[in-house]
Parts: structure tokens; C-alpha cells; sequence
């Protein structure tokens, strides 16, 4: 049999393991981003949080996947079903690259640009809010660009846990040395970071503010 | 209060000093007892080297610095009185690399303090096309541009009209045309010249350009390593003979005898 009448064969498996990577993917990704931003503001703006804030995240993100989610599947709350532990083990390693790049961004300022609008009266909000975010989205999306093909691939290993996703076929190919499996759930994982790389990178030059020449 | 042009004081220095903590953990001074009064209508330019802390004292009165020791008075009124946003919207605010907002148009950027006072649209609207007739601008031609598709010279009559935007009464330049090619600055430099006559403002510049100073300053401080040597009007500066003052007077007759450049008439 060949790997596209395989596809074919298990079509509604795969689709059905491919919406629950989304997902998992895809409410991880809102968990890091409402978290991550924040946090990116407030490392740019106290620098002597940044060290304790971005260590954090820095441990979290070398913990090796498999390892993390063992550790916390003895947590109470979080190992009582799967797909929490999943999504919140996902948002520990999206997090890393949304605050590092908010806080690129915001840092990343002209501070001559940062001087006029202090200079001139603008509050510290003003400062933010009309300034600040906005010369700082392409970065921001860049971050988000990056965590979310990383966490796609990582949601794969959820799987082991039993959070299902597209790692299911993978770890059941590995058990039965069968390598159709494995693309069943490689190929499709691919094309969805292919895709969600696209589809963001369209989004950061839509979202790039005019007057903001492109890099 | 008396509202003599010439005695009314807007700006005072009192013995100030401010001082900054470098990487070592070591305090430097850049300003030492400064002590100087700004009158209504005045322009003092602050002329003095890299360093030598003209930008300190510039920052010290809309208060993106405070100072350690004395007291920096504007309008009668102590900086650590004032809130510092009221403070700083009373006060227009220059700098030489524009620091216009890339993300604004010209529009925007000019109209910035207005939106944020409240003013209503149709007002702005008519402000901002005032203010960029007032500095040389088509208001057709340039409304909607952004800051990088304009020159250098361009962009720094954008933030002078941004400065002068809310008619604020004091106006603080930190070395406005030290950015642009000689042609140019001189232009703007006589443009100002004139603005500055019809403006009434209370102006304070920071150069190292002996001729810009000459040009624009109704009175000339000389800052040299953190300490103000004096103020003089441009004739005094002229004779002085104080040695920190020699190199200005130098550079000036080596310009004169390159060729006339000298631009003080």
C-alpha cells in the first residue's frame, strides 16, 4: 500500500488527530501570548526583573519535552486530564521567545524617538500604548512566528501523555517500527508549521504599522 | 510679577548641580553650580563642547532630569513643584535627531499634544496646516508623508512645528540643526532666525557651533566641564578673554578667512 492510499485510508483519523493538535497548539499559543506580553512589557520597563523573568522562562525551555510533561503529570489539577498538562507544558516553551522578542521590541525603540515623547509630556501609558506597542508589533509577531512552529512540533510528543495529537501515530509507528504511521502524523505536523509560518508572516506585514519601512 | 519683556524671569538656575553614577559605581558631575535666569522673549544658547553638559541643563528644565542640589525654577514655579507632564507640555522640545513618531505621519506627529490636550479635530486640523506653512512646508505636499520619506532638513522643520504645536510659551533646543549638511542648516538657521523674531517664545539652544550661537542667542552661556563660565551678549562673548572661550573666538576667524562663511551680520 502506498503512502497516499494510506492517507486516504485513514483519512478521518488523521483529521481528527490534526484538529486536536490545533488545539493543543493553538490554546497554548493564546495562554503565551496573553501571558508572554505582558511579561515582555515588564521585562523592557524593570530590567531588574528581567534576569529572574527571563531565567525562568530560559529553564523551562531546556527542560527536555519528554521530561517535562512527566514532571508535571504528578501535579494535582494539572495531570487530571491530559490535554491541561499538555497545553500548559506548551505554553512554558512558547513562552521564552514571545517575551524575549516583546521586550526586543520595546527596548528596541529609537531612543530618540523615546526622549521626544517623554520631552514633550506624554505619560508613561501614552508612551506604551501610542508609541511603544506599536513600532514593537512586527517583533512581537516574529516571537509568536517562532514559538508557534516550535510548539507544534513539540505537541507532538503530548501524545506520550495521552493528550492525543498527531504524536499518537507517531509514537504508535516507533512501537510497531512501522514508518507509514510515523508521516501519518510527521507530514501532517510539517505542513502545519509550514502553514502557520505563512499565515503569521502575512500577518506581521499586514500588522506592520505604515510608515515602518520593511527590514 | 512685573511684564517687562526683558526682567520678567522664566527660567532660573540656582546653584545646580546634577550628577550621574557611572558604570564603576563612581559619581560624576556633569553640572556644577550652575546658576543663569532666562527673561521673557530671551534666546539663550547654551554653547559649549561634547560633554561639557549644555544637554544636562537642558534636561533639567522640562525635568527629564532632576537636579541633585539647587533648585530649577520655571515660572517662579520649582520643577519639583510642577507635575511633570503639565511641565513638559508647557514647554516645546527639540532634539537633533527629530525623534519623530516613524509610525505617524506628519499630521499625526505634529498634531500629538493637541490630540492629547483634547483639542477638537476641526482645530488641529488648522493648526497643523498653520504650523507647516510656518516652517516651510506645502501642507498639500506633506500632510500625509511619513518621517522616512523625508530629507533630513525636512524632518527637522516637522519637529520644530511638533514643538511649536500647542503654543507653548518656552521652547528648548537640543542642538536642532546639528544633524543636517552645511547648506541646509544655514538655511534653516536664517528661516529660524526669522520665526523665532515673530514667535515671542522663551528659547533656550544647545550648540557647539559658535556661529549658530552668534546667529540666534540674544545672550550667549558658555559651559565649559560642567560649570557655566557666564552668559554675555554676542558682543561681550566676543571680547571676552577668558581662555575657554578662545577656541570659539578661534574657530570663528578661521571661518571667516576660509572664506566668509560667517554668518553672525
Amino acid at each position: 500500500m502506498s503512502l497516499a492510499e494510506f492517507f486516504v485510508r485513514h483519512r478521518s483519523e488523521i483529521l481528527q488527530s490534526t484538529g486536536e493538535h490545533v488545539w493543543l497548539v493553538g490554546a497554548a499559543m493564546l495562554l503565551a501570548i496573553l501571558i508572554g506580553v505582558p511579561l515582555g512589557i515588564v521585562v523592557a520597563r524593570r530590567p531588574w526583573l528581567s534576569k529572574p523573568i527571563l531565567g525562568t522562562a530560559n529553564v523551562a525551555e531546556t527542560i527536555p519535552s519528554l521530561a517535562l510533561f512527566g514532571f508535571l503529570l504528578p501535579v494535582p489539577w494539572l495531570g487530571d486530564r491530559a490535554d491541561r498538562l499538555a497545553i500548559v507544558a506548551l505554553t512554558l516553551y512558547a513562552l521564552l521567545p514571545i517575551i524575549r522578542n516583546t521586550s526586543a521590541g520595546i527596548t528596541g525603540v529609537d531612543a530618540a524617538v523615546r526622549e521626544a515623547a517623554r520631552g514633550m509630556g506624554m505619560t508613561d501609558r501614552q508612551i506604551l500604548w501610542k508609541v511603544e506597542l506599536p513600532l514593537s508589533i512586527p517583533t512581537v509577531i516574529a516571537g509568536v512566528r517562532i514559538a508557534t512552529v516550535l510548539t507544534i512540533g513539540i505537541a507532538t510528543i503530548a501524545a506520550a501523555v495521552g493528550a492525543g495529537g498527531l504524536g499518537e501515530f507517531i509514537f504508535r509507528g516507533l512501537a510497531m517500527v512501522n514508518n507509514q504511521l510515523i508521516l501519518a502524523g510527521a507530514v501532517p505536523a510539517a505542513l502545519l508549521a509550514l502553514g502557520a509560518d505563512f499565515m503569521l508572516g502575512v500577518l506581521e506585514r499586514r500588522l506592520r504599522p505604515a510608515g515602518l519601512t520593511a527590514h | 510679577m512685573s511684564t517687562r519683556p526683558d526682567t520678567d524671569p522664566i527660567i532660573e538656575f540656582r546653584n545646580v548641580s546634577y550628577r550621574i553614577r557611572d558604570a564603576k559605581g563612581q559619581t560624576a558631575k556633569l553640572l556644577d553650580g550652575a546658576s543663569f535666569t532666562v527673561f521673557r522673549g530671551e534666546t539663550l544658547v547654551l554653547l559649549g563642547r561634547s560633554g561639557a553638559g549644555k544637554t544636562t541643563a537642558l534636561k533639567l528644565i522640562n525635568r527629564l532630569h532632576e537636579p541633585a542640589e539647587g533648585d530649577v525654577r520655571v515660572e517662579g514655579k520649582s520643577t519639583h513643584e510642577w507635575d511633570p507632564i503639565a511641565l513638559r507640555r508647557h514647554i516645546g522640545y527639540v532634539i537633533q535627531e527629530t525623534g519623530l513618531f516613524p509610525h505617524y505621519t506628519v499630521a499625526k506627529n505634529i498634531a500629538l499634544i493637541p490630540h492629547l490636550e483634547g483639542w477638537p479635530e476641526d482645530r488641529i486640523e488648522k493648526r497643523v496646516n498653520e504650523l507647516l506653512a510656518l516652517v516651510g512646508l506645502d501642507p498639500q505636499q506633506f500632510h500625509q508623508r511619513y518621517p522616512h520619506q523625508l530629507s533630513g532638513g525636512q524632518r527637522q522643520r516637522v519637529g520644530v512645528a511638533r514643538a511649536l504645536a500647542a503654543d507653548p510659551p518656552i521652547l528648548l533646543m537640543d542642538e536642532p540643526f546639528g544633524a543636517l549638511d552645511p547648506l541646509t542648516r544655514g538655511e534653516i538657521r536664517h528661516e529660524f532666525q526669522t520665526l523665532k523674531r515673530n514667535l515671542g517664545k522663551t528659547i533656550v539652544i544647545v550648540t557647539h557651533d559658535i556661529n549658530e550661537a552668534l546667529l540666534l542667542g540674544t545672550r550667549i552661556g558658555l559651559v565649559d566641564g560642567g560649570k557655566l563660565v557666564g552668559t554675555f551678549s554676542p558682543e561681550e562673548f566676543m571680547r571676552f578673554k577668558e581662555p575657554s572661550a578662545a577656541p570659539y573666538i578661534a574657530q570663528l576667524r578661521e571661518l571667516e578667512r576660509a572664506g566668509g562663511t560667517h554668518e553672525s551680520g
